[in-house]
């Protein structure tokens, strides 16, 4: 018992992994098995996180359940693990959506071993990079989740899947080269990866001085290095201009991939801006921060849009990514220009609880696609229609899920919305005016997936014989129905969540 | 007296290789399980001599044996390794044990694999070689070096000529050879011009090394010494013979190639080039950077416009071992760590990406790459071994590469932060054409002309890979089963350098 409380963070973080060995030296034809395993395996990191959850001490200042273990020496970097109100909140959504995805995935069918391996492993990859202290760490954790993700969009994707897996490959190393670049220049000045160490001695050196043996200042080399880490950040988030990867991969991705996808992977770009980019670069957020509220701003008025635009149901629910994860980028920038007044800590706790409700709501509207896609092998929006009365409970489920993500009051969308206009507003107020503007297309974007999928005239096609439409059953049900207590839950009681998070914002800036 | 370990490494090949050829030609079987007892007899002793230097946290030249070879010209036989060599001897192991493995040939007429014609011959001629490569990563004298590499040369053109790739082997041999010869002809020159400079009457390194040669001397006599050997490396603008001569090589020869010549070529520069005249090596560190950031991106670039599969590797080794090259170009801690743990990384997973090309090729008789497709179906263990070499390849964090690499980058940093930035580019061009690869070849449909004509692996070829696997993810995981013990090799270096 003491082995498991002291080290509970490592035991999350790697027992997916056993767990993707385990099922390794299973035979491959007891599919059954696997997939049990799988999912049994996945529901210990689920609980430990509860435990963690449940023992975590919002008011202690600084991480908590630290462990630290050596691991390259030589180079001064070490396995620092630990966590805080917002990396905790992120291993929750974590830990809960990757059951769900597994369990969700019990329809695949081709090559279910590597399948189920590769998801463990992808749940390791993001969790590390929740839990690391260390700069090379977060890097090895940031990098290592790629390559599963990479494969299970090529190998269990869609017609267009080399294409798009490739696309995200490409865009996210590309974008990570500048952070490497980045994160070598900290440990070539500071010789250790220390998050902390390093956090306290970038910041304290001064910006006119000339920076080492070469003719740029401090200020400088600390400006490009913001924007090395902001691209290698705003690709994964994705930001406008560099979302362009993600209708891809989400169109092409299988169903529980495009659920972690969007669940999950996308806010590690957003963790990086709040854990990396914010502490170590307060003057230059400051100062760039009407740019980034632009790209934000951008990113929610441009992805309503080009959402409102689609016939492809799963591109409409993508672009729909680009649209709320600019809010979270909108909180941030305002942060960045007010840190430290009440209004940035209230669009801090707007951009923390949005990330953990847009993973919420979209890994359930990605799921949702899934489950009609599987039974009419079509996502476009033009061949459906009328299917309310084929399929009254999934669309009652539907509906529930569309609304939360449009930001109905009462479910947790609309909280986490309001509080980071509400923040931003005073800080940012034209681009924050703007923003609302977009808001409304979400409504639009939102209520023409609906209107699509189930009102309308009846398409016969779906209504008789072979290709009558089915029922959403109870697996499918399962999975969603966790996602829309938490919904709910949290639409109507934010309090269990939000004193987490305010109190680790008002402690972290 | 201890148990002379080193002299029976070295020697172990070579005795198999005069037993083999002493063997009746028809008795097949019975060469390759000499050879392939022998390769197991050197891998595990080899990997004792690794074991003990690292348990027992030594540092400096272990090992050490010394026998009169020449005694009126100061030569002497003197063999031991420090904690640069140890992981080399410990990969000329492994690299010969897997290449054994692959190249055993089962003597069945649908479907022949490894080694078919005359198994006898080219199996001594790959111990004779091994030998060599054994003798110079353990060799302390610098005639002895010389001895060993001269060794280890020659074989490959034989290897290259009679078992290579009909199209192109009597021109890649030929050019191989000829650039070597030059290579290590220059570099013979300026080894005597020490010799006798010094004034010792000897060639032991280890005198060598205090002989505190004038500046003048060092910068004058550094390029020759160490391009010569460079060209063995892989450096560029001296790299063309590589591609060529992996392309034409047959399977395991490009493993022993790519996976441990190449490491000759650049630690011989180490040693004799960097350790020798280390004044020299600091006065030229700017034109060797440049050499090997060009050969970072540049080998990169023309790996990803490949179609040969087997090209595309070669050229990869080309931009890799520029990365070598580039942590020595830095002479500072981190960089010259680096790439005593890239030399053994890349030789792993070189050998395991020519291990591959071999069994698709052996198989599919192509190496076209738009023309394969779906072998992961039939090979999946190859194709696992192929993207595990691959996550190596593009420096991912997890596996040797990244421990390699990273390091490299900050001892760059250190010096030229501009090469850094452009060096990096190379990862990008890797990730692509490694991923594009993967999924050419061993992922999509299988062209119709392959159905039923391509026959899964043989357990041999499947405990090669596992082998080499097992190496890259095992130093990846936990750096520091190799780290602390480069260190140790790096601080002699170092020390050299005048704490630079």
């Amino acid at each position: 018992m003491d082995f498991i409380n002291s080290h509970l963070l490592s035991l999350i973080l790697f027992l997916p992994t056993v767990a993707a060995l385990v099922i390794f030296f299973l035979p491959k034809d007891e599919v059954k098995l696997i997939r049990w395993t799988a999912f049994a395996a996945s529901l210990i990191p689920f609980a430990l996180s509860v435990v963690v959850w449940v023992n975590f001490k919002s008011d202690a200042s600084g991480f908590q359940f630290e462990e630290n273990y050596p691991w390259y020496d030589a180079i001064r970097s070490s396995v620092h693990l630990g966590v805080d109100g917002l990396s905790l909140t992120m291993v929750v959504l974590t830990t809960l959506l990757t059951p769900l995805a597994i369990l969700a995935s019990f329809s695949i069918t081709d090559r279910v071993k590597p399948y189920m391996m590769l998801f463990l492993m992808l749940e390791t990859g993001m969790l590390g990079v929740f839990m690391a202290l260390d700069l090379l760490i977060f890097f090895v954790f940031w990098e290592i989740g790629l390559v599963p993700m990479y494969f299970l969009i090529n190998q269990w994707g869609s017609a267009n899947r080399n294409y798009a897996s490739l696309k995200f490959m490409i865009y996210t190393m590309g974008g990570s080269l500048g952070l490497l670049l980045g994160i070598q220049l900290l440990g070539v000045l500071f010789k250790t990866f220390d998050l902390q160490t390093i956090v306290q001695g970038w910041t304290s050196l001064s910006s006119s001085e000339t920076f080492g043996q070469t003719f740029f200042t401090i200020g400088q080399v600390k400006a490009v290095a913001f924007w090395a880490f902001v691209i290698a950040f705003a690709i994964k988030v994705p930001v406008w201009p560099f979302h362009t990867w993600l209708p891809d991969a989400h169109t092409e991705a299988p169903t529980a991939g495009s659920m972690i996808l969007a669940g999950v992977l996308l806010k590690l770009g957003a963790y990086g801006f709040l854990r990396l980019v914010l502490p170590l670069y307060p003057e230059q957020a400051q100062f760039y921060a009407g740019a980034l509220a632009f790209l934000a701003v951008a990113a929610i008025v441009f992805g309503a849009f080009a959402s409102y635009g689609q016939t492809d149901f799963k591109r409409l629910v993508a672009y729909s990514s680009v649209n709320h994860m600019g809010f979270v980028l909108l909180g941030i920038a305002a942060a960045a220009k007010a840190s430290g007044t009440l209004d940035a800590t209230i669009a801090l706790n707007g951009a923390v609880l949005q990330m953990f409700n847009h993973g919420l709501s979209a890994a359930g509207m990605f799921f949702l696609v899934g489950v009609i896609y599987e039974r009419t092998h079509t996502r476009n929006l033009n061949e459906f229609g009328g299917l309310f009365p084929l399929v009254p409970v999934y669309g009652g489920i539907l509906i529930f899920t569309s609304m939360a993500s449009l930001g109905l009051p009462g479910l947790n969308g609309f909280i986490s919305e309001f509080l980071v206009v509400r923040g931003s507003w005073p800080i940012l107020t034209v681009y924050t005016a703007v923003a609302m503007l977009g808001l409304l297309f979400t409504g639009a974007y939102i209520l023409k997936g609906i209107k699509s999928v189930l009102h309308g005239p009846l398409n016969e096609h779906w209504a008789h014989g072979e290709h009558k439409l089915t029922e959403i059953n109870t697996r499918e049900i399962l999975v969603m129905a966790p996602l829309m207590a938490l919904i709910l839950v949290t639409g109507v009681w934010p309090a269990w969540i939000l004193d987490v998070i305010n109190k680790a914002m008002v402690m972290l800036f | 007296m201890n148990f002379p370990v080193l002299s029976v490494i070295v020697f172990t090949p070579m005795a198999a290789a005069v037993l083999m050829l002493l063997m009746p030609a028809e008795r097949r079987n019975e060469t390759r399980s000499i050879a392939l007892a022998a390769a197991t007899f050197a891998l595990i002793l080899s990997g004792w001599v690794y074991y003990q230097y690292l348990v027992n946290h030594m540092a400096g030249y272990q090992f050490v044996e010394e026998y009169n070879w020449l005694p009126a010209l100061g030569m002497k036989l003197i063999f031991g390794v420090d904690g640069m060599s140890a992981p080399l001897v410990l990969l000329t192991g492994i690299v010969m044990f897997t290449g054994v493995l692959i190249s055993w040939g089962i003597d069945d007429e649908h479907a022949p694999t490894g080694i078919q014609d005359r198994p006898r011959e080219f199996f001594a001629f790959l111990f004779i070689l091994a030998s060599g490569v054994f003798g110079v990563f353990a060799s302390l004298d610098l005639f002895m070096l010389f001895f060993f590499y001269e060794i280890a040369v020659f074989p490959m053109y034989l290897l290259i000529a009679i078992w290579g790739w009909v199209k192109t082997r009597e021109y890649a041999a030929m050019k191989l050879t000829l650039y070597l010869f030059v290579g290590s002809v220059v570099a013979l020159v300026g080894a005597l011009a020490m010799y006798f400079k010094a004034g010792f009457d000897s060639f032991d390194m280890r005198l060598l090394e205090q002989a505190n040669f004038p500046v003048d001397f060092q910068i004058g006599w550094f390029l020759p010494v160490f391009l010569g050997f460079a060209v063995l490396g892989g450096i560029w603008p001296f790299h063309n013979w590589s591609p060529d001569g992996h392309v034409a090589a047959p399977t395991a020869v490009s493993m022993f190639h790519a996976g441990v010549l190449m490491k000759l070529g650049a630690f011989a520069a180490l040693r004799v080039g960097i350790m020798l005249l280390p004044e020299g090596a600091k006065y030229w560190s700017w034109l060797i950077m440049t050499f090997a950031a060009v050969a970072v991106v540049y080998g990169a670039y023309i790996a990803f416009v490949q179609t040969d599969f087997k090209y595309m590797v070669g050229f990869s080794s080309v931009s890799h071992m520029g990365l070598v090259m580039l942590g020595f170009s830095t002479l500072n801690r981190q960089g010259l760590l680096g790439s005593g743990v890239q030399m053994f990384s890349h030789g792993v997973m070189t050998a395991l990406f020519f291990a591959v090309v071999g069994m698709v090729y052996d198989r599919a008789h192509t190496r076209e790459i738009p023309e394969l497709g779906g072998m992961g179906k039939i090979l999946p263990f190859a194709s696992i071994g192929f993207i595990i070499g691959g996550l190596v390849s593009m420096g991912m964090p997890g596996f040797s590469g990244f421990i390699a690499e990273f390091p490299i980058f900050l001892g760059v940093w250190g010096r030229q932060w501009l090469v850094a930035v452009v060096a990096s580019v190379s990862i990008v061009i890797t990730a692509a054409y490694i991923m594009r690869n993967i999924r050419m070849v061993f992922f999509g449909n299988m062209p119709e002309k392959f159905e039923g004509h391509i026959s899964a692996l043989t357990a041999l070829d499947k405990v090669a890979i596992v082998t080499l696997c097992a190496f890259m993810i095992g130093i990846g995981l936990f750096p520091s089963l190799m780290v602390p013990m480069v260190q140790t090799g790096v601080d002699n270096i170092l020390r050299l350098l005048g704490g630079a």
